[in-house]
Order: structure tokens, then sequence, then C-alpha cells
């Protein structure tokens, strides 16, 4: 019933944004590897253009499929005022990586409320790999890869084999997109090495 | 092994039991389960109007010999408990599983009540499974345990069953011979002669199924440290393996009726005992019920929403992760989507100063800021036969104007016969019908009103017009909500009769629907825009404030909808030439 060795990564982002698609890679990358995984998404009235998390946790046995405050390994943001307000999941020490990208919310975008100041120094200040994701996702060649860009940043912090990952996207993604997802997946992590 | 959501795991086990047939409604965090299931091979499926349909339909085919497998959120159980308290008394003939996904924590519902009550109260057995392996298992064993005992059976999910992936273990499909039918009105008539035998035999068929959850594998003891033991079932048994991973754990898999005896044998067993509940005290008022001592953790648990490892650590005194203060960032409601063709109506409701009754769907939404133009939602159809309860609470007081806006699919749920009220007692008002050719919320099922089935069987349209008025509306109007000066004079219009009932149905795709909803061009936001700030009232997330107070058009996300330039005053809004995003 040992849980020390369970990896826990919460993907955080806007209703819309991928998270879920890019959690289910995660999850099935982890079971190719041998890991017993789960996987806790919320839908329904969360999406519209809400705040979203998805909670993916593996490791030899995993019981919770939901991360508490402080124990999160990995933080993986879609958007850098999801990853502010999702910063107190992460435990001391551990990695975030987010997607260089301010989405408004629907207060601010009224005039009802202002964006957080200093996001990307207050992010900087707390050790995150901020990933241009869109861009890089440009590069890929489809703008719809930039989940995959993240999850690329991602992996360079996770216990799979590239081989795995390759495995998976192929087997996930649209075959005419394969070529420009195993790219962005390139992008992401090389820009998650270079920046480290 | 396959990965899997609990709700796909539970459509899995049901075809593997050889189910024939599955009956729903849509309902967050039920949905998938009957999408999944009408995909398999060899079933018949489909989408019903409303729950207590859906659970009779069951009933006829179980009746007639078949396995069917219905399923529903919480609430729905509401909706179908007519039935369910007797066919509890009729039992079944082919096996009858009734899933029951409740929402712990209310992340997409009108309220957390928990479905053991049902079982509890209606006398069914129910089964809750804690990961998707047991789902898939239990969905599976449900199917005979509603045979043998004679029971509709009923499966208790939660949102951290149903919406939470794991590894499954699948196999292939027993195919089952659906049972002969024989008439037998003693067991199938629920008249009062009849009843009285049936509920003396439900007595029996309880005992029967009691003395079995006592040894069923479906509950489990894990004897570890004898100094302190836990029951709990579904997730929350997850939870304490991880919080408390020395005790000795009673994990339920029965949670009603509760195995008495075993439940006695563990008290005497351990040292302290103590019952984790999630969202009610269902658990440990009925095992102290069962006249087992339980302690009380020195802490207390969280009496509302989900629990989680820390919460159960932190009520029993253990120290769990110190957590830095959550960073101050503005709140990221969800919302109307960009082009979305409800908007305007709650504008226009809002701007006609109307009491708006709303209802349960996407739309419930115009009750947030800005647009703030809802004052009621309580469940499905309430919209309508809530207002008409305002305009008769006006004859004593102060006469208000009220509005009901219902959703198409939730008008065929309940609000058929809620508007059927309002004209028999002759009430007045204005109901305004949001046709946005789908169930939107859930995720786009079919409905009878846009007359797609779940397994693509050609149907018909429900003709919304043709309805009302046979119901006896003769002011009825089919009106395009993108339309603001069509909306604002159909409500106009329908409020200023205030003898007469009036219903106006919006009729326009939802944006999401990409078979009908075509996108126009988007607009942008020219140099005379004057920061006056008409077209954010409206709420659309495709358009935002400057620093300067002038507004900004993210053509990327904007449908072309054009709701936003017929607000303008200044002929600030201008659709770009070429094509759709």
């Amino acid at each position: 019933m040992s849980t020390t060795a369970t990896t826990s990564v919460l993907l955080a982002g806007v209703g819309g944004q991928g998270t879920i698609l890019a959690a289910d890679l995660l999850a099935k990358t982890a079971i190719a590897e041998g890991f017993d995984t789960k996987l806790s998404e919320i839908h329904g009235m969360a999406q519209r253009g809400g705040a979203v998390t998805t909670a993916v946790r593996f490791g030899e046995t995993v019981n919770a499929m939901v991360i508490d405050e402080a124990c999160a390994d990995c933080l993986l943001a879609f958007e850098t005022t999801e990853a502010l307000r999702n910063l107190h999941f992460l435990k001391p020490g551990g990695m975030i990586f987010v997607n260089d990208v301010a989405i408004k919310p629907l207060p601010v975008a009224t005039g009802k409320a202002a964006m957080p100041r200093r996001a990307r120094e207050r992010l900087q200040d707390a050790q995150a790999t901020l990933v241009d994701a869109d861009e890089l996702a440009r590069q890929a060649g489809s703008p719809k890869t930039a989940n995959v860009v993240l999850l690329g940043a991602l992996s360079t912090s996770l216990p799979f084999s590239e081989d795995t990952w390759h495995e998976q996207i192929k087997l996930k993604v649209p075959p005419k997109t394969i070529d420009a997802n195993l790219q962005a997946f390139a992008l992401g992590r090389e820009c998650a090495l270079g920046t480290r | 092994m396959a990965l899997l959501s609990g709700n796909e795991a539970i459509a899995q086990g049901a075809w593997e039991a050889g189910a024939h047939i599955g009956v729903g409604y849509p309902g967050t965090p039920s949905t998938e389960t009957m999408e999944t299931f009408a995909q398999k091979d060899g079933v018949y499926a489909e989408w019903c109007p409303n729950e207590k349909v859906a659970l009779e339909v069951a009933v006829g085919a179980s009746a007639a010999g078949a396995r069917v497998l219905a399923t529903m959120k919480h609430v729905g159980v509401n909706v179908a408990a007519d039935p369910l308290f007797t066919v509890a008394y009729t039992g079944v003939n082919g096996g009858i599983v009734m899933l029951a996904a409740d929402d712990p924590g209310m992340h997409s519902s009108q309220n957390e009540q928990d479905s053991r009550y049902y079982a509890q109260a209606a006398h069914a057995l129910m089964l809750e499974p804690s990961d998707s392996a047991e789902a898939r298992a239990f969905a599976k064993e449900a199917f005979e345990l509603s045979e043998r005992f004679d029971m509709p059976v009923m499966l208790r999910s939660t949102v951290r069953i149903s919406h939470a992936k794991g590894s499954v273990e699948v196999a292939e499909r027993a195919e089952v011979a659906p049972k002969p039918y024989e008439k037998d009105p003693s067991k199938w008539v629920m008249m009062p002669a009849y009843a009285k035998l049936r509920r003396a035999s439900l007595d029996e068929r309880v005992a029967a199924a009691a003395a079995w959850c006592e040894d069923s594998e479906l509950n489990r003891v894990e004897m570890r440290d004898t100094s302190m033991g836990v029951i709990c079932s579904g997730a929350a048994y997850q939870y304490v393996c991880e919080a408390l991973p020395d005790a000795s754990v009673f994990k339920l898999g029965v949670v009603w009726p509760l195995p008495k005896r075993a439940l006695q044998q563990f008290r005497e067993q351990v040292d302290a005992l103590y019952c984790i509940d999630e969202a009610s005290t269902y658990l440990s008022d009925s095992v102290r019920a069962l006249g087992v001592q339980l302690d009380a953790t020195p802490a207390a648990l969280p009496a509302q929403g989900e629990l989680s490892p820390a919460s159960i650590r932190a009520a029993f005194g253990l120290d769990v992760p110190a957590a830095a203060a959550p960073e101050e960032v503005p709140a990221r409601p969800p919302a109307l989507c960009a082009g979305c063709p409800h908007r305007l109506v709650f504008k226009e409701l809002a701007r006609a100063k109307c009491i708006v009754c709303g209802d349960i769907g996407c739309y419930t939404l115009g009750a947030l800021p800005p647009l703030s133009a809802m004052d009621t939602c309580v469940c499905m159809g309430a919209s309508v036969s809530m207002a008409h309860g305002f305009e008769l609470a006006g004859r004593f007081g102060e006469p208000a104007r009220v509005a009901a806006v219902i959703g198409d699919s939730t008008f065929a749920h309940s609000g058929i016969t809620s508007l059927l009220n309002t004209v028999y007692n002759v009430g007045p008002g204005l109901v305004c019908i949001l046709d946005n050719r789908t169930t939107g919320m859930t995720g786009h099922e079919g409905n009878p009103v846009n007359g797609i089935t779940l397994q693509q069987r050609t149907s018909r349209e429900l003709d919304l017009e043709a309805l009302v008025k046979a119901l006896g509306v003769d002011d009825c109007a089919v009106v395009n909500p993108n339309d603001m000066r069509a909306v604002r004079s159909a409500i106009k219009d329908a409020l200023a009769n205030s003898e007469a009932l009036s219903v106006i149905i919006f009729k326009s795709p939802c944006v999401l629907l990409r078979n009908s909803f075509v996108p126009g061009a988007p607009y942008f936001v020219n140099g005379n825009c004057t920061g006056c700030g008409s077209c954010i009232s409206l709420g659309c997330p495709a358009i935002s404030k400057e620093d300067d107070g002038r507004a900004v058009i993210d053509t990327a996300a904007c449908a072309g909808c054009g709701q936003c330039g017929q607000y303008c005053p200044v002929e600030a809004i201008e659709q770009l030439e070429g094509s759709a995003r």
C-alpha cells in the first residue's frame, strides 16, 4: 500500500484548450511503461471556457485519483493565470511547465477584474519553465499541437522513454498529423532541456 | 488492458453481461455510460425524454425478458423514483441495472444528494464500485444479482468514479437469451390486492439479499493494524488507503443492504472503528442503525463536498503537506460561448426588467454577470411552473413581469406538463423556449426536438410550435434569437398583453454543432469605438475591454454571429471581409 513511489501530474488550463486529450496521452504512455495509472477529470459545467484541471497519477499501485494541495510532482499549465491558480498544489521542488500565453477570463474581459500582475515573473520565481507552445506548434506545422509541445516539455521530467511517447502519439493523433505532433513533441523537449 | 473511465467500464460490464437494451437521459456525470453502451455490438440503446420514461421502458423490457441498463445522474433518480419504488415490488424478469451517478462537490449539478438513500428507501440492492475495474466487474455482476434476487439493482458511482480513468481487464460478451414472458398479474399488476402480496415478497427477497451480502466477495476486509478500523466505500476507499495506510479497512461494495453480522464482527476485531462518509451521513447512520458502535474522528470530516486523502488525514489529526496560500488570481467562471444563440434573449429579458425563472442547461449561465438575467433555477422543467407560481403570488401582492426560460431538451423532459398546467389554469405569462437544436451542456446528445437518436436510427423532429399550440397556447411565435430587433419586439409584444400566455420559440443551432452551425466571418472593432461598454455587457468571451476602455474582438474566437454589432450605438463593429475563421 506504499504510495511513496506515486508520481502526480496536475494539468491545468481553460476549457477547450485540450487538457483532457493531453492527460489521456500522458496516462496511456504511463500504462505502456508498465505503471498503474489513474486519471481524473471534470467536465460539464466546468467547461464552457471555465478553469479546468485534470489529474494523472502513476506508480506501482495508485489509489487516489485526485491530487491534494502541495502534493503534485509536476504542474503542466496551458495558460499563465491557470498556472498561478494551481501553484499551491505543487510539492516543494516540483516541476512547472507553463504555456507562455495569457487568456483573459470573462470578469477581466468585462473590466470587473484585472489580470494577475507580474504573472511571468511570479512563475519564474517559482522555477517554472515557460514554453512558447503556440509558436513552437506553428513551427511544428500545426497550431493544434500546442498541447503536445507541452507534453514534450513535461516528458523531460518523467521516467518514460521517448520511444514509448512516440508510439502513443502515433496511436492517439489523426494519421495526417503524426509528423507535426512528433515534431511538436521534439520541440517541446528541446525547449525544456535548453532552458534548464 | 484498457484505460477506461468508470462510465465506459460500466457500459463494458453491462455489455459483457449480455445486456440487450440501454435507456437513459443524459446528465453529468452519467452521460458517457449510455453513449459507450450504444456503440457496442448487438445492443439496442435509446435516449428517452426523461429518466422516468427511461426506467419505465426498462421495466417493460425486463418484464418481457431482456436484460436492461438504465443510466441517469443523481437528480434524474428523483424523476425516476416513481417507477423505482414499485419495480422493487414487482421485481424483474430480465435483469435491471440502474446507474445513479452522484456529484459530490456539485461540479455540474444543483445539489449533492446521495443516491444510496434511494436504494435504502426503495429496497433496491445497491453496489458501489471504487475504480474502473470494479465498475466493470460490478456492472456485470449486477445483472446476475438482479435476476437472482428478483429486484432492480442500482449501481452508484460518483464523479470521481464515472470520470476517472484506470486500467481494466475486459472480456468477451456472454450472449444471454431473453427469458420468456409469462403473464402473471400478481407480479406485474400493482393494484392493492397484488401489491400487498408483493410487499411481503419484497421483504423475503430483501432478506435473501441481506443474507447473501454477509459473505459477498463484493465486500472486502483488509486487516492491517487492529488498533484502527475504517468502514468506507467508493472513491473514499481509495482516499483511505492513502491517508491511513496502516488502518484495517472494511470496504463495502454492497452499500444496501449492509452486511450486519460481518460489520459487527469487524467491530470486535478493531479497537476503534470509524466510518468515512462523503457529502452525507448515509454510511455512518446506517452502520449505527445496525447496532455497530462507531467512534468519532478527532476532528470532523468535511460535511459538504468531496473528500480527499488530506481531508481524511486532517480529521484524524495527522500531518498534511503544508501548502502555500493560493495566489490571488481573477476567477474564471464558465460562460456562454461566443456566438451562443441564448445570449440576446437574456440581454433583452433583463432590459424588459422581467423576473426570469430559469432552468437546467448551458443557459443557466445567463444567471452570471454581466448578463445577470436569471432569478431562479431549481430543477428540470421548474422554470415554467415557477413562473406560474410567481404570477399567482402577484395576484395577492405586487404583480410582476415574469418570464420562464427553458431549453429544448429540458422542455421535452419536464416542461410540457408544466406548460399544460399554466394553460389549464388559465395563467398568463411568457415562456421562452431556447431551441438550440441539441442537449448542449451534457455533450450534444439527440433529443425528441431535434429528432436525432442515439444509434442514428431515422426519427422525426418534434414540431414544437404545433405542440405548444395543441397544448392550448394561441400566441406562439418562432423567432431568430440572433436578431436583436426581432427578440426585443417579440418580448415586448408578449409582455404587453398581461392577460395572455405567450410562448416564444427562439430557434438557432448551438455554435458547437459542427453540422448545423455556420460561422460567419469574424467582426472587428473600428476607430469609432467610444468605449461605451454596450458590447461588453453581452458577456461574449470574444469581446474584451482594453485598458483605455475601448472594446476589442478576438477574431480567432469570434463566431461571426453579429450580435454585438446590433448593440453598438456608433457603428464601431464591422464584419471582416472574406470567410469564417
